[in-house]
């Protein structure tokens, strides 16, 4: 076989020998390679990989397992590997495979949250986890003592651990719309947020606590006052109409305002978990200290409709206490119904007023220093009215003011609570004036008036058909002569009429005598010769006197 | 069949670039005269450099599946993908043919020629003369498709180039894809370093 084709390589070129070449083993090094690149995954991996913690939260909302991932100040320091349910189905567990770098966050005191987008609770918050999806946020603490299952919050917490600030108690009566997280503005300024907010132990009171950021903790001073400022303050009250907010974040979410009194005051910061108290609004925080409350009573015997609880009460136009109980009474003797007003009123926001009269009562040697004040100015005419303080709405406030005209009163200084004298208000007087009006017009006898009216009136009718029977007749006939007489006296006047025509000839005569008079005057002026020779013969010459005739006429005789 | 003599049996040897014919000397280190490559009768080494480059493939091929190959961010939400859970989401976000095709190319494709592959070299190295004919086909199948198993890496790159919309939608490549990449070439260097003619050479064996 093998000697039948060897003339065929004979012709064929020989190969050209080399030097040995490297070994072609050597191709094992690119498995040895990729098996290396894949060790030093896997130790990457195993390196990397810190602590897996368990976290419950109430739901999975927003949960991705794989996805979902753990930020500390919008770090990524882990990733949710599984959820699953609780055993007894109240909660769900995720599985959170922490970064090794992150390993300090799996310790006793670190919170775990869900950063889910929310409206509310100081302005919206987490939008950008509308588009991303939720993630877990995280906040570590001091502690080092390692932990792996976790109670997620439900809330983001308000104050993350180590952030610089300080922390306030306020003292309230209830916690309104405030909530956690809700802002603390200063100016109108954002400085912190209510922390956490828990009842009192004697369940009379809310206790809030506000974490107020540095360096803005230093406005807290000793002497600052803090008020509610949530929600739209719309008041329609006896004193008009007030809309009062701090932002348009309270008004969706509450906050909470405070700022230092007017005028001098205490200006220190105040010290860490110092307590104050909420006030309701910003009047009643910067009102000046009220002082021990009083509570005093009036009597009042009109209708009291528009006056409502809390409605103010004044005194000589100072706002001095709120109403705080309306009641009717029954009075026997008098078969009416009093109505009793209660009020609480703080005499010390009189100011000096109030000191003086104080200093005044104790020179007195007085000892029960409102009621014997109280006396005095009962005594100059101190009452108490119910006043319209809106006409718009008729709300009602209780002014109490000096009336000197005000009838005495027996005033009993030693009551409980003090009775306070009241008088009609200004309404009231209205009310009596037109009362009086009324009265008065009753007393005017209509009856008798209209009586005597209709006879005058029938004597009239009596007269007056008198009247047309028997005067009138006359006096047409009367009339009827001297139009007669008249008619006569226009006829003899008329221009055609025979006397009139007569008198005009007359004048007409009469007044060509006068001209002959005149000429004869004037040539007897010129000659008076011819008084005795007559007439001379030149004259016939001058052709001035041409009607000679009438003057002749009148020479001659 | 049997009665075709083998080049080896005239003392022949071709050359694998110019394809000159020479007389086979035997020797090691022998190259062409013409072209200066060297001469084999079969690849060299054939065996040995096809399975360790099988072997590298099948190493990557692990953290090609298990590092996401990329990352899609669409309107801030940030979406990790390894191939199967890209294939996944393809399915079930309504595009089920492109996961079948993507699923073809990445998980299908590999896996085949790591089979064919090693059923090959297996028979080969046995000498098994079971179903040589089919087997060379198989080969051929092996090479062909080597290419287009590159899809899931083409895709990567086109998508990273062109859905870049910045805040709405980002894609962009992680590590995965390179160990993906460096499988496809390695399995198709294994192809090519595998020597087709072993398969007719079982014979030898059997005589
Ligand atoms: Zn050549």
């Amino acid at each position: 076989m093998t000697d039948d084709k060897k003339p065929i390589t004979d012709d064929l070129p020989e190969p050209v020998v080399r030097r040995p070449r490297v070994n072609a083993s050597i191709v094992w090094l690119v498995p040895i390679i990729a098996a290396l690149v894949g060790l030093s995954l896997v130790i990457h991996a195993w390196i990397e990989a810190g602590p897996t913690v368990s976290i419950s939260f109430l739901s999975a909302e927003g949960l991705d397992p794989g996805k979902t991932v753990v930020k500390y100040k919008n770090v990524t320091i882990g990733r949710v590997t599984a959820v699953r349910l609780s055993e007894d189905r109240s909660r769900v567990i995720a599985k959170v495979a922490l970064e090794k770098s992150a390993q300090g966050f799996a310790t006793a005191d670190t919170r775990f949250w869900v950063v889910r987008p929310r409206i509310g609770l100081g302005g919206v918050s987490g939008i950008d986890t509308l588009l991303s999806g939720a993630f877990i946020g995280a906040d570590v603490g001091e502690s080092s003592e390692p932990k792996s299952e976790f109670t997620g919050l439900e809330n983001p917490p308000p104050v993350t651990h180590g952030a610089p600030g300080k922390t306030f108690d306020l003292h309230s009566d209830d916690l309104g719309s405030l909530d956690i997280g809700s802002p603390v503005y200063y100016r109108r300024i954002q400085v912190g947020r209510v922390s956490t907010y828990h009842l009192d132990k004697d369940g009379k009171g809310v206790t809030l606590q506000i974490f107020v950021d540095a360096p803005n903790d230093q406005f807290v001073t000793t002497s600052s006052r803090f008020w509610n400022a949530s929600g739209v303050d719309v008041s329609l009250g006896a004193d008009g109409l007030k809309v009062n907010t701090q932002s348009l974040a309270t008004v969706l979410a509450g906050g909470v305002a405070f700022q230092d009194p007017p005028g001098p005051h205490d200006a220190t910061p105040a010290q860490e978990d110092a307590a104050y108290r909420l006030f309701n609004d910003r009047a009643t925080a910067m009102a000046p200290p009220d002082g021990e409350p009083k509570y005093i009573r009036m009597r009042f015997e009109q209708s009291l409709r528009g006056l409502a609880v809390d409605a103010p009460v004044e005194f000589l136009g100072v706002p001095f206490g709120r109403v705080v109980s309306i009641n009717l009474d029954f009075d026997e003797k008098t078969q009416t119904f009093p109505t009793i007003v209660g009020a609480v009123v703080y005499p010390a926001r009189l100011g000096k007023a109030h000191d003086k009269l104080v200093a005044l009562a104790r020179e007195r040697g007085d000892d029960e220093q409102m009621s014997q004040m109280m006396g005095r100015l009962v005594e100059h005419g101190l009452r108490a009215q119910a006043r319209t303080g809106n006409l718009l709405t008729g709300q009602l406030y209780i002014a109490m003011d000096f009336l000197p005209k005000a009838p005495k009163v027996a005033f009993d200084g030693t009551a409980k609570p003090l009775e306070i004298p009241t008088a009609p208000g200004d309404l009231d007087k209205i009310q009596q004036q037109i009362a009086d009006i009324v009265g008065k017009l009753q007393k005017v006898p209509f009856d008798s008036i209209g009586k005597n009216l209709d006879q005058s009136l029938g004597e009239l009718n009596r007269t007056l058909k008198q009247v047309n029977g028997n005067v009138l007749p006359e006096v047409t006939n009367t009339l009827k002569g001297a139009q007669q007489t008249l008619g006569t006296a226009n006829s003899a006047f008329a221009p055609d009429a025979p006397l009139q025509q007569n008198l005009g000839g007359s004048l007409q005569e009469l007044q060509r005598a006068a001209r002959s008079l005149r000429v004869l005057t004037d040539y007897l002026g010129d000659h008076p010769d011819a008084l005795l020779r007559g007439r001379r013969a030149d004259d016939k010459l001058q052709p001035a006197p041409p009607p000679p005739a009438a003057p002749t006429q009148g020479s001659k005789p | 069949m049997s009665g075709l003599p083998r080049a080896s049996d005239l003392g022949l040897v071709g050359c694998h670039v110019c394809g000159m014919v020479c007389r086979d000397v035997e020797a090691p280190d022998a190259a062409c005269p013409r072209c200066g490559s060297s001469l084999h009768k079969r690849k060299t080494a054939s065996y040995s450099r096809t399975w360790a480059l099988l072997i590298a493939a099948f190493i990557f091929y692990i953290p090609a599946n298990v590092l996401p190959i990329m990352r899609t961010v669409s309107v801030g939400d940030v979406d990790d993908n390894t191939i199967l859970s890209g294939i996944i989401e393809l399915w079930v976000k309504g595009s089920p043919d492109l996961a079948v095709i993507v699923f073809t190319a990445s998980i299908v494709v590999p896996v085949l020629k790591f089979f064919a592959l090693s059923l090959l070299l297996i028979s080969a190295q046995r000498g098994s003369r079971w179903a040589q004919r089919q087997r060379s086909k198989l080969y051929r199948l092996v090479e062909f498709i080597g290419y287009w198993s590159m899809l899931d890496v083409f895709v990567v790159a086109l998508l990273t180039a062109l859905v870049q919309f910045g805040f709405f939608s980002q894609v962009e490549p992680l590590p995965g894809v390179v160990y993906f990449g460096l499988t496809v070439v390695i399995t198709m260097l294994a192809s090519m370093t595998f020597d087709p003619r072993l398969i007719w050479d079982g014979r030898d064996f059997d005589d």
